[in-house]
Formats: structure tokens, C-alpha cells, sequence
């Protein structure tokens, strides 16, 4: 029995690898794939990778947690500096630059060409690939979780004010909030202003108003660009959250002070939020009971031409200096993830999205999205494919972001505890993320983006 | 004639200091070494090859006003933390060494605190200080706004000296209790039947009595506040809100490993290196004057 399974698996190897040289019975190769994962999340990945090692018998993958990005990433550039970095590592999206820069890395088309994989790259969501890829479109990076930022909005707070539909302009949402709030409800809105709310608040907005966060298309053209979120429509976006604020419109929610907002949201405490995707699962697992929701595409200022949302989330990089047996591991790991059959384990199982118009062909086919608890969530790729990417919204390339974000957080409390006003905390967000920028391009002299 | 022994030659005494000057080496001259020479060039993370910047790192540093504002955090920090930790635990000291009733049971409670790792204490500590979850909720509730270390600097700030403070009164207490079971009950019984009462006891006999003891856990609260702090912050506040209380020690952190930025954060860690030499000489030849010892 077991040797049919064996010879089956070899056979089903066989058709994935081209390259397969290695007889089924030689003890399968080895290589390390680290991931920034933790908690439920990660034991789907730890099944993913069980998935692969049981469909080809020639490579095992090993995987292992390091807890979130930032660690990953700290772990894994102290590994490379070591000599021992694993062979594929996932990287989030504000990593991108620093990664290309590294000079750590094996250029992934390049790795799936030589070991005879055809990717069709143009299979990928172009607002997806365009995040990870060079300024010439090359891949160097596989997406892997992705992800965009949705508002979700509480339908019977809604229809308490007449409403059955989710605001589509921000106009729209301040007359709702205050509707809302002369219904009696204590937190229509919730917001949190850390790093982490950069995302939303910041760059999701920036790109839906075709806006540039940064000089030389955000970054992409050369590691001289400069910050510029001080003069563009952000301005107003925060002056109008900050009167919100101040109206009782908007609440503050976050860990620290003992609820955040996808809590308050799923309580029926707070209204409306901003949160990616990924948290759709979250929600309809906590929600309270019989409360009604939905997620829509993040509000637009009225008169805007809308333009595609940003993704969110990490990618799968190669490292530099592994063995050729290693790199055709990595190379058939890769090939694995990027089946819409896998596409649909993984959505299935996290929030995030297929990052394939294949993959979220298949799903729709299998009727994934008429489903309850997933229902909605297409609206993910919706705002994601809103539109062809600009050279301002294919994403974000800038040394560093990781601090900018910081930056971002700690402007905005300035902002909101009334220590400076809004253009004032702008401007110092530019300047401090500026210098932290002037860092970046003094550290890599003469280098520059591929 | 006294018969001495003698080690004629050198080789033996340098071959007894070999392995803990190993160990020294290993573990402190040689990253020092290695933080010095950071702090002086532009390191790129991945190890791609750095350029000598001399002292461009330290000027950068000492004149940026985000920098000198997590300095001014810091010692405000060590100062109440440290003057909160001693003065409680010198007072709990000094009762239970009264005998009080229950002193041997608050003997063996009030040492736990220390042996609570920062993190977990930290996360304890955010739960009690939510405002809108916690005990801190009550209080909100009388008055409307008083608490908010999510926006207002000065409350995130009390929350963490609260956190740290409460973690050493349990260190300091052991030291403090030990210091008083060691002075001689006659001398303390001999006031007692001169008349004299239990203040006026502590602060003739029992307190001068203590000075290196409290000399010593100056020393060592001053110094634990400017390094230990780092896992409190990171739970409870991560540096916010508006940089209200990133500490030098975090800030080291977070711009070294999370912003990548290893040379800038290498000639922190030598300013706050400096610092922490500074501030114990300081101790050392202005407030050991005043310590008698026996």
C-alpha cells in the first residue's frame, strides 16, 4: 500500500517538477522557509506546509514562526549575516526597498525560469504584483498573504438613520457620523492613530485619491524622493477626522486603552471602522449575536476619480547563497503556492486574498463568495481592481517605512491631544521622515533601485 | 620567621584571570568594541558593506530635538521611579522588620513583584490602567476625561513608572530588610528603654545605620531604570503617545531593529553608555560621602 502511495506521490512530483532528477526513494532535500505569522495564522501555514511535503516526495520544506515581521525580518538578516539564512522567507510590504537593496536575494522569476516553471505573471492582480515588483515589472518576490484595507459598517446603526446602503463619499460619512450621533449612539465612528494606522489612513487614502505620499512616484524612481503628504488632499482628510474628533463623531479605540476597533466594531459599540480584510473572519467570529454588517470600499472624497486601493501584506523572497538542490525546493514551494487550489485553502482558512485572477476565478467557481461567512469579501479584490495602477498608486518604495509609519503615529497624536494643529504635524512628519529617508540613500552611496 | 606562601612568577596568576577575562572579553569588551566602531560608520543591515562616517552619527543624534526629548523622558523616569521604588520599599521594610502581625507573611509576599518577568507584568499593568476597561474605568466614570495615556504624555508616562516601580519595591525590599535585621536588636532595645520612640529610632539608629544599603540600591534603581525599562515600554505604550515616553533604551530599539538603522542606534547605546557612567560616578564621589560604613 504504502508503495503505491509513494509511487503516486512521485508521479504527482513528477508532473509538477520538469527538473526532476532525484528518484522518489533518496531522502527528500531540505530547505527552511521562515514566516512573520503567529496564532491561528500560523498553524494554517503549518498545515500549508504539510499540504506540500505530502504532494511531491523530492523536498521538505521546514517551516518556522518567528512571531511577527519584524522579527522575521530582524532574524533573518542576523541569520544571513551568519551564513545561515533560510532559503525562502516572507517579508512584509513596507520591506520591499530595504530587500531590494540587500543584495540578499535570488531574483524569484529568475529562479521559477531556470528551474522550468512558467509563471504567467500577468495572471497576477495588477495592483497586487505592481507592489512587489521593480520599476521595470520584473518579480522579485512571489505575493503571498495579501490583503487591502475595507470600511465596515454596522447596517442597523444604518437603517436606525435611513440608510441601507454605506457612505461612498466622505461628505456623506460626516453627515452619517452626526446622524448617528443625534440617534444616540456614543462612538459612531472608530479610529486608532498608531504606526500601524498609517496604512489605512495614510496610504489607502492616498492611493483611492490617485495622491502621491512621496516624491518620484512614491519612491519608485530613485531613493532621492522625498516626502509630500503635507501639501496633497491629506491635509484635509486628517483636518476633517481631526473636527470629527472634536465633534464626538470619532472615537479612539486601541489595545492600550482596553478595546480596539475591530472589537468595538464586532461589540456593537462603535458604528463604522476601517480595517483590512483580513479581519472579516475576525469579526463574524465575535460579532454579537444577531448583529447585521457589511464591508464596503473605503469612502472617497466627493468628485474624486477613484483609483485601485493598495494591497497589504507580505511576499515570499529567495535567499542568496543556498545549494541548486535547495533553490529547486524553493522553486517547487512557490509553484505550490501560486495554484488557485492553494489560493483557495488559504483564503479559506485567513482573511486574505487571492492574489490571482485565476486563483479568485477558481474560488468564484466553487461558490466561495456566496457563502455567509465569506460573503463580502470580493469586495476586497473590487477595491483592489478599481482601477489600472498609476505610477502613484503601484504602492509604496521607500526606505526605512517602517519609521515613517512611526513618524506617522506619533504626528497624529500630537495632532489629536491638541499639541500642535494639523498642518503643523504634517509638516514635521515630512521633515523627520525626510531625514529618515536622507539615511537610507546615505547608507546605500552610488546604489540604486532595480 | 612567618612563613608566607609566594608566587614567584606571573604565569600562574595570568593563567588563574584567563577564562573570566575571556568571558569579559567575549561578552562585553568585543560587542562594545564592535558598537564603537558602528557608531562610527554607516553599516547597511544586510551586511552589504559600510562607509566611515566619523562622528556624523553622534552629531545627527545630539541634534535632533526628538533625541533630547527621549534623554529629558528618561531621566524624569529614573528619578521618580527610583525615589517611588525606594521610599515604598523602605517603608515596608521597616514595618515588617517591626513584627508586626503577618510580618512573615508579607516577608515572603511583597519579593514576588521581582521575579514577575517585564513583559508579563507590563501586559498585567495595561489591563489595570485601561481607561475605558480597567480600574482606571472607575475613575473615568467619576470624572469624565481624567485618564487617558493614549493621548495625554503625562499619563502614559505615570503608568509606566507605576509598572516599573512596583516591580522594585519588591527588589529594593529585600535588600532594605536584610539591611535592618542586620543592625543589633540591643542597640534598638537599649533607645527603646531610653524612651525614645519608633520614628525617632529609625531615623537616629536604624537609618544611618542602613546608608550603604541605600547607597547601593540608588545605584543600582538609577541604572535599572535607564535599561530595564525597555520591555515595560514596549507592551504598554510603545514609545507613545507623540514620543511622550520613548525612553532612551527604546528608542535604541526601535531604531536599530525595527527602522534597521544599526549605526545610529550603536552611538545611542554609547551616549546612553556614557550617561549611566556619568550619573554613577556622580553617585560614587558626591553621595558615598555621606554613607557610613562600619
Amino acid at each position: 500500500m504504502s508503495m503505491i502511495k509513494n509511487g503516486l506521490a512521485a508521479l504527482a512530483a513528477g508532473a509538477i517538477s520538469v527538473s526532476m532528477a532525484l528518484p522518489a526513494a533518496a531522502a527528500p532535500t531540505k530547505f527552511d522557509f521562515w514566516f512573520g505569522l503567529s496564532g491561528d495564522l500560523a498553524r494554517v501555514v503549518d498545515t500549508l506546509c504539510k499540504n506540500f511535503n505530502a504532494s511531491q516526495s523530492d523536498y521538505e520544506v521546514v517551516c518556522t514562526s518567528q512571531g511577527n515581521y519584524d522579527a522575521t525580518l530582524q532574524n533573518t538578516i542576523a541569520a544571513f549575516r551568519a551564513g545561515k539564512q533560510p532559503a525562502v522567507v516572507q517579508v512584509y510590504d513596507v520591506g520591499t526597498a530595504t530587500m531590494m537593496l540587500s543584495g540578499a536575494y535570488k531574483p524569484a522569476d529568475k529562479l521559477m525560469e531556470e528551474n522550468g516553471y512558467k509563471i504567467d505573471y500577468a495572471d497576477y492582480f495588477p495592483g497586487i504584483a505592481r507592489y512587489y515588483a521593480t520599476s521595470k515589472g520584473e518579480m522579485l518576490s512571489f505575493p503571498f498573504n495579501s490583503s487591502t484595507a475595507l470600511m465596515y459598517w454596522n447596517k442597523d446603526a444604518f437603517a436606525k438613520i435611513g440608510k441601507t446602503e454605506a457612505p461612498k463619499t466622505w461628505e456623506d460619512v460626516g453627515a452619517d457620523l452626526q446622524a448617528m450621533k443625534d440617534a444616540g449612539y456614543e462612538c459612531p465612528m472608530a479610529i486608532n492613530i498608531s504606526a500601524n494606522e498609517s496604512w489605512q489612513l495614510m496610504e489607502q487614502f492616498s492611493a483611492i485619491h490617485n495622491q502621491p505620499i512621496a516624491t518620484k512616484n512614491n519612491g519608485y524612481d530613485g531613493l532621492d524622493a522625498r516626502l509630500e503628504v503635507n501639501k496633497t488632499k491629506f491635509v484635509q482628510y486628517v483636518t476633517d477626522l481631526k473636527k470629527w474628533y472634536d465633534a464626538g463623531l470619532i472615537k479612539i479605540k486601541s489595545k492600550d486603552l482596553g478595546q480596539d476597533m475591530v472589537q468595538a466594531f464586532a461589540s456593537g459599540t462603535c458604528q463604522v471602522i476601517m480595517t483590512s480584510v483580513g479581519d472579516h473572519g475576525t469579526v463574524g467570529k465575535t460579532q454579537k449575536e444577531g448583529m447585521n454588517w457589511d464591508v464596503a470600499e473605503l469612502p472617497a472624497y466627493a468628485g474624486t476619480e477613484r483609483k485601485n486601493s493598495l494591497v497589504g501584506g507580505a511576499s515570499l523572497w529567495v535567499l542568496a547563497g543556498k545549494s541548486d538542490a535547495e533553490y529547486k525546493g524553493a522553486a517547487a514551494f512557490l509553484n505550490f503556492i501560486h495554484d488557485p487550489k492553494t489560493a483557495l485553502f488559504w483564503s479559506t482558512n485567513t482573511g486574505y486574498i487571492p492574489v490571482t485572477k485565476s486563483g479568485f476565478d477558481y474560488m468564484k467557481s466553487t461558490g466561495f463568495y456566496d457563502k455567509a461567512p465569506f460573503k463580502g469579501r470580493e469586495t476586497a479584490i473590487a477595491s483592489l481592481t478599481a482601477s489600472e495602477p498609476t505610477e502613484i498608486t503601484r504602492g509604496i518604495r521607500l526606505g526605512n517605512f517602517t519609521q515613517i509609519r512611526a513618524e506617522f503615529g506619533t504626528q497624529m497624536q500630537a495632532i489629536f491631544a491638541n499639541k500642535v494643529s494639523v498642518q503643523e504635524g504634517l509638516d514635521t512628519l515630512v521633515k523627520n521622515g525626510d531625514a529618515i529617508l536622507d539615511r537610507f540613500q546615505q547608507t546605500y552611496p552610488g546604489k540604486a533601485l532595480p | 620567621m612567618e612563613k608566607r606562601v609566594t608566587f614567584s612568577s606571573w604565569t600562574i596568576g595570568i593563567l588563574f584571570a584567563v577564562p573570566q577575562l575571556l568571558l569579559i572579553f567575549t561578552f562585553f569588551y568585543w560587542p562594545a568594541g564592535q558598537a564603537v566602531y558602528w557608531s562610527l560608520t554607516l553599516q547597511q543591515p544586510w551586511g552589504g558593506g559600510n562607509i566611515w562616517v566619523g562622528l556624523d552619527n553622534f552629531r545627527s543624534i545630539l541634534s535632533n530635538a526628538d533625541y533630547w526629548n527621549s534623554i529629558t523622558a528618561s531621566l524624569v523616569f529614573a528619578g521618580i521611579s527610583t525615589g517611588l521604588a525606594m521610599f515604598i520599599a523602605l517603608v515596608l521594610a521597616a514595618l515588617t522588620d517591626r513584627q508586626l502581625a503577618g510580618s512573615r507573611f508579607y516577608r515572603v509576599v511583597l519579593i514576588w513583584p521581582y521575579g514577575i518577568a517585564a513583559p508579563a507584568l507590563a501586559m498585567a499593568f495595561r489591563f489595570i490602567l485601561a481607561p475605558e476597561a480597567g480600574f482606571m474605568a472607575v475613575v473615568n466614570q467619576v470624572w469624565p476625561g481624567f485618564w487617558d495615556p493614549g493621548l495625554n504624555g503625562a499619563d502614559a508616562m505615570a503608568s509606566i513608572i507605576a509598572a516599573f516601580s512596583w516591580k522594585y519595591i519588591g527588589y529594593n525590599f529585600i535588600f532594605f530588610l536584610a539591611a535592618f535585621q542586620a543592625i543589633p536588636r540591643s542597640l534598638i532595645e537599649a533607645a527603646a528603654m531610653d524612651g525614645s520612640g519608633v520614628v525617632r529610632r529609625f531615623w537616629d539608629i536604624q537609618f544611618p545605620l542602613i546608608t550603604p544599603t541605600i547607597f547601593f540600591l540608588l545605584v543600582i534603581n538609577i541604572t535599572e531604570s535607564f535599561q530595564d525599562s525597555f520591555g515595560i515600554v514596549d507592551i504598554m505604550t510603545s514609545g507613545g503617545p507623540a514620543n511622550a515616553t520613548n525612553l532612551m533604551v527604546y528608542k535604541i530599539y526601535s531604531d536599530g531593529f525595527k527602522g534597521l538603522d544599526y549605526s545610529g542606534a550603536a552611538a545611542q547605546s554609547i551616549i546612553l553608555m556614557v550617561l549611566i557612567v556619568v550619573l554613577t560616578i556622580f553617585q560614587f564621589r558626591f553621595i558615598e560621602r555621606r554613607v557610613h560604613y562600619r
